[in-house]
């Protein structure tokens, strides 16, 4: 099976505190590969070296087989790094694409809290992830030489909408949809730059049993529907252990364990890391 | 399907028909209209708070539409009008303008060129509007090479950078040293200016310099509500809304800040000339930051992201500041009660006033972000039409049920 992303010893270091350290993981095509891990272990500064948000003191990151982000410790960085392996991309050069270009080769992301344009209707919404693969130029654009662009991308958007089950909504502000929704219409803005790879940031945040457990369903569900391949970050243990493939588990930016829910689940180092370990004192 | 047809096809109708009569309004103020004393002010009230219009509408773009907060307008404007009065100005005239700069680098006036192949009222007309292009793509030029470092700053600091690079431009253009091409600090004078703009058919002149206005102005409003409305103009909001979210959905965040900031400098810069024209002498000191500010102002008062209320706001701001409110200087009132305290100044004191309370008050302006409509004019005319038709035909049902009964 090949592999979607590689991501190789990837660290991130902001000053002197290093919030990701030599994180490596492989997502397989088609599957649900989870990142979970307690508060503050740096999931979402991993997904921010993977989209190009940050770009990663040292480590190197291939989507589809080919290098997309590749860094090394530079200038100060040099001598306050404190990750490992900041040798190891030396005499490569350095590739820091920013997130639109990674968006264009196939990846696309929700947020951790919900950032949905929010002047704009929810149809407006998906219609301007559709603008980065129009192939019209400004001038066309302003003249209406792109008509049938136009035209293609809102049926495309107006399908979208349908088969997610928002196209009653089309015409309200996006902000004014209940929070469940709310999440799947980031979820469907998303599928609307035609992505490969999903990156979901706690899609299950803050909804109750009955939205999570409809969540799950909907997320396997796209990934038959648009041959997806999805990573996410979750802390709901039930829904990650129903739907995910495999799942890698960091504490304090470092990896602690991975491998299939069941073998997770029993891992000593993760339920430590979860629960605390009990110190012996006496 | 059919009734939405219908709403826009009204929609369009209204806005053509509503275009036309300010076409014949403006070419009747120039040639039917007799020279009183009202006359004499709303005439040009009306054409600078057109000129200010679009200004207006073109900072709108920038600040409103695409929440990039940028203060440069004032240099834009003056580069666009000083290109467009240096190659207007007719060759016979250098020598006097250009006094201490024997007679100037440019030796040709463009729509003179132009006169001599197609006759002088079609060849001035023509070559009016080809420079009116040039000074916008001058503008346009100078915002592509300043926009390459200042777009990558955020908020308050892509203000002061792109106020400073105004105050640049302006003390560039009053430099002794390129004196041969923007007379110094002196002013540029004697260009073709809307006066100039006339139509000679059969030995009867028309003039044609307030229509020639509008339409240009319209023109370029239109061309503005066209790019808000397409597909780019959509990427634009986005980035106002959620900088984060839009560069996420592959939007490219430099080259879309980039489209915005050279459309709207482009139309700044015909805005200058316009100004140039209207003013009919230019000076590189008249441009400075306040009438940024001003132009702010009334982006501001109109409704950020409004350009209905951009347009709006700017011939009510023009009005008052010409003509409503220039009692307030006059040292009396209608010219019956002495106020002592209205004297000169006193106006701008009044208006510093009124500005406050509609911004702490009004903040969303005149319109807020919403627009004046034709389709929705035309949406509302048919709603009462359809009303009238339902109930003339309710009326004959219950005639008929009447008929029936008896």
């Amino acid at each position: 099976m090949n592999n979607v992303l590689h991501v190789e010893n990837v660290t991130m270091q902001f000053g002197g505190v290093v919030a990701v350290n030599n994180l490596s993981l492989d997502i397989p095509e088609h599957q649900i590969v989870a990142l979970i891990g307690p508060n503050g272990a740096g999931k979402t500064t991993a997904f921010n070296c993977i989209t190009g948000v940050y770009q990663p003191t040292s480590g190197l990151v291939q989507f589809m087989g080919k290098p997309m982000v590749r860094s090394h410790p530079t200038g100060k960085m040099k001598k306050m790094y404190k990750g490992a392996n900041g040798e190891l991309y030396k005499d490569q050069s350095a590739i820091s694409p920013t997130p639109d270009k990674i968006t264009q080769l196939g990846i696309a992301r929700t947020f951790q809290n919900i950032r949905l344009w929010k002047s704009m209707t929810v149809f407006e919404n998906v219609l301007i992830a559709k603008h980065m693969r129009a192939k019209q130029n400004v001038l066309s654009a302003i003249f209406r030489g792109n008509a049938k662009e136009e035209k293609r991308m809102r049926e495309e958007t107006m399908a979208l909408l349908e088969e997610q089950g928002l196209d009653k909504y089309k015409d309200e502000l996006a902000t004014s949809l209940p929070y469940g929704l709310q999440r799947r219409l980031e979820i469907a803005r998303a599928l609307a730059t035609e992505p490969k790879l999903l990156l979901l940031d706690e899609p299950a945040a803050g909804m109750n049993p009955q939205e999570t457990q409809e969540l799950a369903e909907f997320i396997k569900q796209i990934r038959e529907e648009y041959d997806l391949t999805i990573f996410l970050i979750e802390h709901h243990m039930d829904l990650v252990m129903k739907i995910s493939d495999y799942i890698y588990v960091i504490d304090f930016g470092s990896k602690i364990a991975e491998g299939v829910p069941e073998e997770v689940q029993n891992n000593q180092r993760v339920i430590d890391a979860y629960l605390g370990v009990a110190e012996d004192d006496e | 399907m059919t009734t939405l047809n219908k709403k826009s096809k009204t929609g369009r109708y209204i806005a053509i028909l509503c275009l036309l009569l300010v076409y014949v309004l403006a070419y009747l103020m120039d040639n039917v209209l007799p020279a009183t004393s009202f006359t004499l002010m709303l005439v040009p009230v009306l054409k600078k708070g057109a000129i200010y219009s679009l200004l207006c509408v073109s900072m709108n773009l920038l600040n409103g539409f695409t929440g990039l907060f940028s203060l440069g307008q004032a240099g834009f404007m003056l580069i666009g009008g000083y290109t467009y009065a240096a190659l207007t100005i007719p060759a016979a005239q250098h020598d006097a303008v250009y006094q201490y700069f024997d007679g100037g680098a440019i030796k040709f006036s463009i729509p003179e060129i132009l006169s001599g192949f197609l006759g002088n009222s079609l060849g001035t007309i023509l070559g009016v509007i080809i420079t009116l292009i040039i000074a916008g793509l001058f503008a346009a030029i100078f915002a592509a090479l300043i926009g390459f470092p200042v777009l990558r700053l955020k908020s308050d600091y892509l203000a002061i950078a792109t106020l400073g690079f105004a105050e640049i431009i302006r003390a560039f253009f009053q430099w002794e040293g390129l004196g041969v091409i923007t007379n110094g600090s002196n002013l540029l004078r004697k260009y073709t200016s809307f006066a100039d703009i006339e139509l000679t058919i059969g030995g009867t002149t028309i003039e044609l310099g307030t229509l020639f206005l509008f339409v240009i102005v319209t023109l370029c409003i239109a061309v503005i509500v066209l790019l808000i409305n397409s597909s780019y103009g959509r990427a634009l909001k986005s980035i106002r809304d959620d900088e984060v979210a839009a560069e996420a959905m592959g939007i490219n965040l430099f080259k879309h800040k980039m489209i915005s900031f050279i459309i709207s400098s482009f139309f700044a810069g015909v805005g200058g000339a316009l100004l140039a024209m209207f003013q009919t002498t230019i000076q590189a000191s008249a441009f400075k930051s306040a009438m940024t500010y001003e132009i702010l102002l009334m982006v501001v008062i109109g409704g950020i992201g409004s350009v209905s209320g951009s347009c709006i706001a700017s011939f009510l701001y023009i009005a008052c500041s010409e003509w409503w409110l220039r009692f307030l200087d006059s040292g009396s009132l209608f010219g019956l009660v002495n106020v002592p305290f209205f004297r000169d100044g006193f106006r701008k004191v009044v208006f510093s006033v009124v500005i406050m309370i509609i911004v702490l008050f009004f903040s969303k302006g005149i319109m807020g972000d919403k627009e004046i409509s034709f389709k929705g004019i035309g949406g509302l005319i048919n709603r009462i039409k359809n009303k009238k038709k339902k109930a003339v035909t309710a009326a004959a049902n219950a005639g008929s049920e009447e008929g029936e009964a008896k």
